[in-house]
């Protein structure tokens, strides 16, 4: 800790909360998103998507939508020139083995979710290609589906796929847990259930296409992941360095714009017409077609020694993938490996199952599977800290994992853990409790840990390039091919480049997000960008500072060691200063490069057997502590959120304002999560295809959420930052639920916690 | 047919299709990408333009039926060439992340000042319902409008 905090004494910008530069293009409407975008000649395209959650296609005639005036074309799986394109790992690592997932880019002989792709227009204006895909004859042949991963695990269950509905399944087994659990003081049931969840980012999927005048395939859109262009290049059969993908600035993504959207689909019409064309999903067909959270299915027996030490966890998770594999065998590793909690467990089984059925597909979404267990497990140490009679900071405290434990899964703790102070805090922070305003209304606390990876799977050997370089009046430009979804991505590359490096922040130029022009940086995922694109930025400013110095330390006849640069001067322990602007010219004239490129590769490791609890899944992990106080309602089972505090130790903040608006942010989609958000599908058939039916936290249904960010001076990324993206969205769903059983007694286990369930809970409703 | 109308100050008549909406005739037709599209139907606030000084979602609004009215977008309040004050407390508390929502919310917020120079927390949280944010959950953009408020930015800020 000390050492942290002489650091951060030493340092110029980073740690500042300084005001990001796209804030400001931003606030001016000068950020062109992904459908800001025209050119001339432009068509627009639309696609035909299946109304049946299982079905044959039996006829699919496209001529006559073809033949309409103004349709330029219309395209079926037969037209795609390789009709498939992998959903496994994003990026640019590929060494998965088994876990290869595939999906059809267009729908072949049959349909396995409502909104699958059938077929694509393109025509002159976006009427008119909805009246061609209107126009195209197809028939459907509809046969019986599964609906839950229950119903598709029975014998006999209609396959989704040839393989079978088991998509992937892990397990841990450590130590002796039927025997731990004979021996403990208490045990605890439970079972919890979560529910589908959508991204729902303000800004649906979009891009604009067009073959370039050096014949590359551009296609400019909303992404997490510019490394798609490499399965675009797959889907249409060209070398992959004639697909080029520019990312634009997100108008939000949290993982639904991890897989690929648009982008396949714009390929492909551009190649086929050779003119420019746009592509805006609306919202009713983002929220039908676009991957999704996981629902899952969580058992719990927990045992407890009378100190409230836990001795033991048995563990059963069930998930549903949906119709397509995507991520879910990873989501279902994270779920895996984060089941027992940030906690000291001696005895460990978890058996984890996800299955293909006939809903929406899912995938990532903020937390990746290390989100969904949270509820679980923070709402089975409150019980077992009701029933002991102990207090929810105590126990966290006494069950928090320490730096050198050993996870279930054989993973080591390399770094501080500050969880005990964190719930300190987070709890603390909702300061003396206020009165209740009228005897129905309970008001009630609850407090709920968590803790999440930051940055890849080891063995997935992530790495992530930048470069940097000077312009010949000492402006510097950063180039990395980091997408920025809203999270001040690219400007923390700046704050970190102008730390190294002695220039203003208003003296850099980044460029970020493009697979042809910017070194690529891998996507924006798995809370790693800041670890992973900050990582590579540090390096490299660091190794183009120490290139130029040597220079300069010819110029002043002294050791590298005694020279800085602030305010684009070298300036020498004995006063002397040198203007970078001279500098950069001798460094011209002596052939010395003014810019860098450099690669930062993440540790490494190799696949683990996790029943055999052998080793390293994640580089590290961000741990948090929330606090919620409630009131409900007891005569109408309304729970409103009074006071919020969310704690994480983020190892250092690089911009302090950024960290806290992730975290309130985050927190709050939590809160969506824990209390009112739910994509309603009955029979394969989504209900909820638009905000006036999926609703997400407004400003009027939150309240502030206090941020209290914790720099321990201890994690992986720049400057020993620790990533924060996903991180705060796990929490919230337990501390309400522990906060509603501290209020009422009521012990509520499923997803969303509506009104009406919490009054199901208070025996106002009848059962049924 | 010909929608009328006076488009950041400036009369305006513009060719449309009888069911084409404002939100449509300003990004299709105008190229005015400052309002964004999010739902389409009314719910988002994402395509929030100001008519006759009111919040409006122009997605509801049928072009042809402008007759004459002022349309404001996020360009129509920027002061000679340089910033709204708002819009530097936006940048400096920290109100914005992806963006996507903030012209609507920039303009939600001026409206709510012509009529309530000095609102408190709650009352800038209710005029802010019909703008949905995913990113910040909102309290940074009570930040900006409170801090704006507050350095007297209010009614002729």
């Amino acid at each position: 800790m000390a050492d942290a905090v002489r650091t951060r004494e030493a340092l110029r910008i980073v740690g500042r909360p300084v005001a990001r530069h796209d804030a400001r293009d931003k606030v001016t409407a000068a950020t062109a998103y992904a459908a800001d975008w025209a050119l001339p000649g432009m068509l627009h395209a639309a696609v035909l998507r299946s109304p049946y959650p299982s079905a044959r296609i039996v006829k699919l005639e496209t001529a006559r939508a073809a033949a309409m005036p103004g349709v330029a074309v219309v395209l079926t799986a037969k037209d795609v020139p390789r009709n498939t394109v992998s959903t496994d790992v994003p990026g640019q690592t590929t060494a998965v083995g088994p876990l290869r997932a595939t999906l059809h880019v267009l729908a072949e002989d049959r349909v396995r979710h409502q909104g699958e792709p059938v077929a694509l227009v393109a025509a002159d204006t976006l009427e008119l290609a909805q009246a061609a895909v209107d126009a195209i004859d197809v028939e459907y042949e509809t046969t019986p589906g599964v609906f839950t991963p229950e119903a598709a695990l029975a014998p006999g269950a209609p396959p989704v796929h040839p393989t079978g509905n088991l998509l992937a399944q892990w397990r841990i087994a450590r130590g002796d847990v039927a025997r731990a659990l004979a021996g403990a003081a208490v045990v605890v049931e439970g079972e919890y259930t979560t529910q589908l969840v959508d991204a729902a980012y303000l800004e649906p999927e979009s891009g604009v296409a067009w073959v370039d005048s050096d014949g590359v395939i551009t296609i400019r859109l909303s992404t997490q992941v510019i490394e798609h262009f490499r399965d675009v290049a797959e889907v249409l059969q060209v070398p992959q360095n004639r697909v080029r993908v520019i990312g634009t600035y997100l108008g939000g993504g949290f993982g639904g714009k991890e897989d690929v959207t648009v982008e396949a689909y714009l390929g492909l019409l551009a190649l086929k017409t050779g003119r420019p064309v746009k592509m805006v999903w609306t919202r009713q067909e983002s929220l039908l077609a676009r991957a999704k959270r996981h629902p899952y299915r969580l058992r719990y027996r927990t045992g407890a020694a009378a100190t409230g030490e836990i001795v033991a966890q048995q563990i059963e998770l069930l998930a549903d993938a949906g119709a397509y594999a995507y991520l879910s065998a990873l989501v279902l590793l994270y779920s895996t490996v984060t089941a027992a909690g940030p906690y000291r467990v001696p005895a460990v089984a978890v058996d984890a199952r996800v299955a293909y059925t006939n809903n929406p597909p899912t995938s990532a979404m903020r937390g990746f599977g290390a989100m969904q267990t949270v509820f679980a497990y923070e709402s089975q140490l409150d019980r077992v800290a009701r029933r002991l009679g102990m207090d929810p900071v105590e126990i966290r405290r006494v069950n928090a994992l320490r730096r050198g434990d050993t996870l279930p899964v054989g993973q080591v703790i390399e770094t501080h853990v500050a969880l005990p102070e964190l719930a300190e805090r987070a709890w603390a922070a909702l300061g003396p409790p206020a009165p209740s305003r009228a005897p129905h209304v309970k008001i009630g606390r609850g407090l709920a840990c968590n803790f999440q990876p930051y940055g890849r799977i080891v063995w997935l050997h992530d790495w992530a390039s930048a470069w940097v370089g000077f312009e010949m009046d000492g402006s510097l430009v950063v180039r990395c091919g980091c997408p920025d979804v809203g999270g001040g991505q690219a400007a923390s590359l700046c704050q970190i480049a102008a730390e190294v490096l002695g220039v203003g922040l208003e003296r850099i130029s980044v460029h970020v997000s493009d697979s042809a022009l910017t070194p690529l940086a891998g996507t924006t995922t798995a809370s790693r960008q800041l670890y992973m694109s900050g990582n590579a930025v540090l390096k490299t400013a660091r190794e183009l500072r120490a290139q130029l110095l040597t220079v300069a330390a010819s110029i002043l006849k002294t050791g590298v060691d005694d020279l800085d640069v602030e305010q684009e001067r070298v300036v020498a322990r004995d006063g002397r200063t040198l203007a970078l602007p001279d500098l950069l010219r001798e460094c011209a004239r002596a052939g010395v490069p003014r810019s860098h490129l450099g690669v930062y590769h993440a540790p490494a490791g190799e696949p683990v057997d996790l029943a055999r609890g052998s080793g390293k899944v994640f580089p590290d992990y961000t741990f948090g502590a929330h606090a919620a106080e409630v009131e409900v309602d007891t005569e109408t089972g309304v729970v409103r959120v009074r006071a919020y505090a969310a704690a994480h130790d983020v190892g250092r903040a690089i911009n302090p304002q950024s960290v806290e608006g992730q975290i309130q942010g985050g927190a709050v989609q939590g809160l969506g999560y824990g209390l009112m958000e739910e994509v309603v599908v009955e029979n394969g058939i989504n209900l909820t295809t638009s905000f006036s039916t999926y609703l997400i936290p407004t400003a009027a249904d939150v309240p502030d959420v206090a941020p209290i960010v914790v720099e321990s001076g201890e994690g992986l990324g720049p400057f020993n930052a620790r990533g924060i993206g996903e991180p705060p969205i796990g929490p919230p769903a337990a501390a309400i639920a522990n906060a509603i059983e501290d209020a009422t007694g009521a012990r509520l286990t499923r997803l969303p916690i509506t009104a009406e369930r919490v009054a199901r809970a208070l025996g106002l409703l009848d059962e049924g | 047919m010909i929608a009328r109308l006076v488009l950041n100050g400036r009369a305006r008549e513009v060719e449309v299709r009888p069911n084409q909406t404002l939100l449509e005739m300003l990004r299709d037709t105008l190229g005015v990408f400052d309002v964004k599209e999010g739902c389409d139907e009314g719910v988002c606030g994402v395509c929030t333009v100001l008519l006759d000084g009111r919040p409006a979602s122009s997605c509801l609004v049928l072009a042809a039926a402008l007759r004459g009215r002022a349309v404001t977008t996020l360009r129509g309040i920027e002061r000679d060439g340089g910033l709204h004050p708002l819009q530097e407390a936006f940048v400096r508390h920290g109100a914005v992340q992806c963006g996507f929502c903030t012209p609507g919310m920039l303009l939600t917020v001026l409206a709510l000042l012509e009529h309530e120079p000095r609102p408190d927390r709650p009352a800038i949280r209710a005029a802010l319902e019909g703008n949905l944010c995913r990113c910040t959950g909102y309290a940074k953009i009570v930040d900006a409008v409170e801090a704006y408020v507050r350095a007297d930015g209010g009614r002729d800020g």
